[in-house]
């Protein structure tokens, strides 16, 4: 064995010792169980959380996971205060993250609130409210479409209604280019806050096991690595093929990078609008439709500004278009269909992580000539960026 | 406790739903039509054609499963007076009767408390504090003039008593502080049986609320000198679980268990003479009742009076009141008797006579 092969088995090996004192250590906890005994006659902690309560002709399915530390048996379900027959799949004594199914025949009243508690072993209750009883949508040819529909209304529509400002871009000066430019970034810091708050009220919904608001970051500074990696790609592929520097291209990779992290945020709103839709959330209302149209085309706009010095073709912007809009219809098919709190959360996540990621973008080309700080103080920027917040802002208004 | 997903949507995303809704409603109604509606009546009974349970036939109400570890047992309960459910040799370990002069007897009774754990519906376990191991506690019985003497031990974790319902100096009355038997600790309880009725007793330690609901409580019946007519005589009574702890109550019962005589119906004779003894201890609540299916009874309230005082199907009692039904079953079959309150029926306190020709 060479000193060199000899060093790096030292290494190994003084990296390995802690892991095995560790595994000897877990053993120990296990086997001979000292927890037990400094636990004393404590009662069992029980947390039952309920992820999925769906309707249909033959009564109510909970779908009901242990976040509790301690084992859970359910003992009895009561329905509106009346204890009702029930099946459980898997059957038995639930271990801490287990889950099951429970079929409650029970009949619900359309449009009407109902009761949902579970009675564990130990007389504890774990309660779940259906606000608006209406029957679960199930997965199918027609509510795919009604789905699709609403993403085209929310996502699709609005975005390309945005993209028509792009022979405007074309048309403004320096300064018009910087109020629009900044104005975008405004519109996505408005994004971003609105999608952490999202995320973070879906969090709290989360089990406590699944530790939401940890996800929630989590997932926002990996979608931001992720997408300043896919934009560094892109960069050096197209400066590759160009064989030129950076430039203009870069303000079509910008362009791109807007249109994903638009698009992830709109799946993290479609996954909330499906899941709303499919729980009978639901009220009327024409100026609540036109702000939220309003709202959403603001968007558009965000995809074509860096977009002022760059020739596009039509497809090439229908495909922009596309990223940014459509991952609502497949965001409101999941969340419809499949919606947990847990998926609400990682979305929102990732949809702030990508839109941060675009503001620093964005931000950074406009300040390859002037100091940032030089930026900030010219009037059409700093104007351009309080506009993008008011617009978002008062357009909110409008929906609530 | 978990939300549901709706309450985790902020209000703007939900009113900006409201937007959508008018779009899809149209054809999410469009949807809905072609689908069962729910709702009660639309079912015939019987399975689904997918094999599915009707969710509106074969559910009669009632918990699921059946209890399995009580002892004595709701049934034996039921007809069990100073202690002769128990084997001759360990009930005089509890009950001893001895001649005393005119005829009376003097009458001896061993009640010990002790902390146990009851299952008061089928898989859920109550962490009761009981009068000899069972809620409710053993039905002592008198007749009028008797002496009473009762050992009471506790062997439980907090302080109790034995209040009774009946005449008997404050010095007997189980109420004031230093009335309290502390754990290991015991007391002597004698007085006359009087007035003949139906009473009851209870634990009267502070907080009394707790001492109460936990299970300390069970019924006394003085007998009028001569007795009362012969019959089948049965002991309801009335209780309830708050098991955990919010002041509500999640069990309803006649003695102890959630819907116990929906499984084993009470077996009654037609035609005989039936006397139910009723009391009501639920704790919470500010009454509780007892209705017969396709019967009337006569009452007697607290049963102080030979005379009735009413025939009704539907009695209403608050907490501490009791009363003697009577009653012939005039057809055989099943006969639901419940709580008129629908709530604490469904929650437990419902069950059935089941009669037959004798």
């Amino acid at each position: 064995m060479s000193i060199a092969d000899r060093s790096a088995a030292v290494r190994w090996g003084i990296a390995l010792l802690p892991l095995v004192a560790l595994a000897a250590l877990l053993l120990v906890i296990i086997r001979l169980d000292p927890a037990g005994k400094l636990r004393g006659d404590v009662p069992p902690v029980e947390r039952l959380v309920f992820e999925r309560v769906t309707l249909d002709e033959g009564g109510i399915t909970a779908r009901v996971l242990n976040d509790g530390p301690d084992a859970v048996t359910v003992a009895q379900v009561m329905v509106d205060d009346a204890y009702w027959t029930f099946t459980q799949e898997p059957a038995g004594e639930l271990a801490h993250l287990d889950a099951a199914t429970l079929r409650i025949p029970y009949p619900w009243v359309e449009g009407e609130a109902h009761a949902v508690r579970l009675v564990s072993r130990n007389g504890i209750t774990f309660d779940h409210s259906i606000d608006v009883a209406v029957e679960t949508p199930k997965p199918g040819g027609r509510l795919l479409g009604i789905f699709a529909l609403i993403g085209l209304y929310v996502g699709v529509l609005p975005v390309a209604i945005g993209l028509l400002w792009y022979p405007l871009m074309k048309r403004l000066g320096r300064r018009g280019l910087d109020f629009v430019l900044a104005l975008t970034v405004g519109l996505l810091v408005f994004l971003f806050v609105d999608a952490l708050h999202e995320g973070s009220e879906a969090a709290e919904a989360v089990p406590g096991s699944f530790q939401g608001a940890v996800l929630l970051v989590f997932a926002a500074i990996a979608a931001y690595l992720a997408i300043d990696g896919f934009g560094a790609w892109l960069r050096r592929r197209r400066a590759g093929e160009s064989g030129g520097a950076a430039g203009a291209g870069s303000r079509a990779v910008v362009a791109l990078l807007i249109a994903i992290g638009i698009g992830l945020h709109n799946f993290g709103e479609g996954l909330a609008i499906g899941a709303a839709f499919a729980l009978g959330e639901l009220a009327f209302g024409t100026l609540l439709m036109l702000g939220f149209t309003l709202h959403n085309t603001t968007e558009g706009l965000a995809i074509v500004a860096p977009l002022a010095n760059e020739r596009v073709a039509l497809p090439r912007l229908l495909l922009l278009g596309a990223i940014a809009g459509l991952p609502t219809i497949a965001g409101a098919w999941l969340g419809g269909f499949l919606y947990s709190p847990l998926w609400a959360v990682v979305f929102l996540g990732v949809g702030a992580g990508a839109i941060a990621q675009v503001v620093v973008q964005i931000t950074q080309s406009m300040a390859r000539e002037r100091g940032l700080g030089e930026l900030l103080r010219s009037a059409p920027v700093a104007w351009g960026l309080l506009a993008g917040v008011v617009v978002m802002y008062a357009t909110g208004t409008l929906v609530g | 406790m978990s939300e549901s997903p709706a309450t985790t949507l902020s209000r703007r995303l939900l009113l900006r739903l409201a937007g959508i809704g008018s779009l899809g409603a149209a054809a999410f109604a469009a949807s809905r039509a072609g689908g069962a509606a729910p709702g009660y009546g639309e079912h015939k009974g019987g399975p689904h054609a997918d094999g599915k349970a009707d969710r509106h036939a074969g559910h009669l109400a009632g918990a699921v499963g059946r209890v399995t570890s009580l002892d004595p047992d709701p049934s034996v309960y039921l007809r069990s007076f100073n202690f002769s459910h128990l084997p001759a040799a360990e009930r005089a370990r509890f009950y001893r009767e001895t001649p005393i002069a005119d005829g009376k007897l003097l009458r001896e009774y061993e009640i010990y408390a002790v902390d146990r754990e009851i299952e008061i519906a089928p898989g859920v376990f109550f962490p009761a504090w009981t009068y000899n191991g069972q809620v409710p506690g053993p039905t002592l019985r008198a007749t009028e003039g008797d002496r009473v003497r009762v050992r009471f031990l506790n062997q439980g974790s907090h302080p109790h008593t034995i209040h009774f319902h009946g005449w008997h100096p404050p010095a007997m009355d189980g109420s004031m502080p230093e009335h309290q038997v502390e754990p290991g600790g015991e007391f002597v309880y004698e007085f006359d049986a009087e007035p003949f009725g139906l009473h009851l007793y209870h634990c009267h330690a502070v907080p009394l609320k707790r001492h109460i609901h936990k299970g300390l409580y069970g019924v006394f019946i003085v007998d009028p000198p001569g007795g009362r007519p012969p019959a089948d005589e049965l002991v309801m009574m009335m209780n309830a679980f708050d098991t955990n702890f919010d002041a509500d109550n999640e069990v309803y019962a006649v003695n102890t268990v959630a819907h116990h005589h929906l499984h084993a119906p009470v077996d009654v004779k037609v035609g005989e003479l039936v006397r139910i003894y009723v009391v009501n201890v639920t704790e919470f609540d500010l009454v509780n009742s007892f209705h017969l299916h396709g019967m009337f009874f006569d009452v007697f309230r607290t049963g102080t009076r030979l005379e009735t005082s009413e025939n009704t199907d539907t009695l209403m009692l608050c907490q501490g009141e009791r009363a003697i039904l009577e009653t012939r079953f005039r057809y055989p079959g099943r006969f639901m008797f419940h709580a008129h309150q629908s709530e604490f029926a469904e929650l437990g306190w419902m069950g059935f006579f089941a009669a037959r020709e004798a």
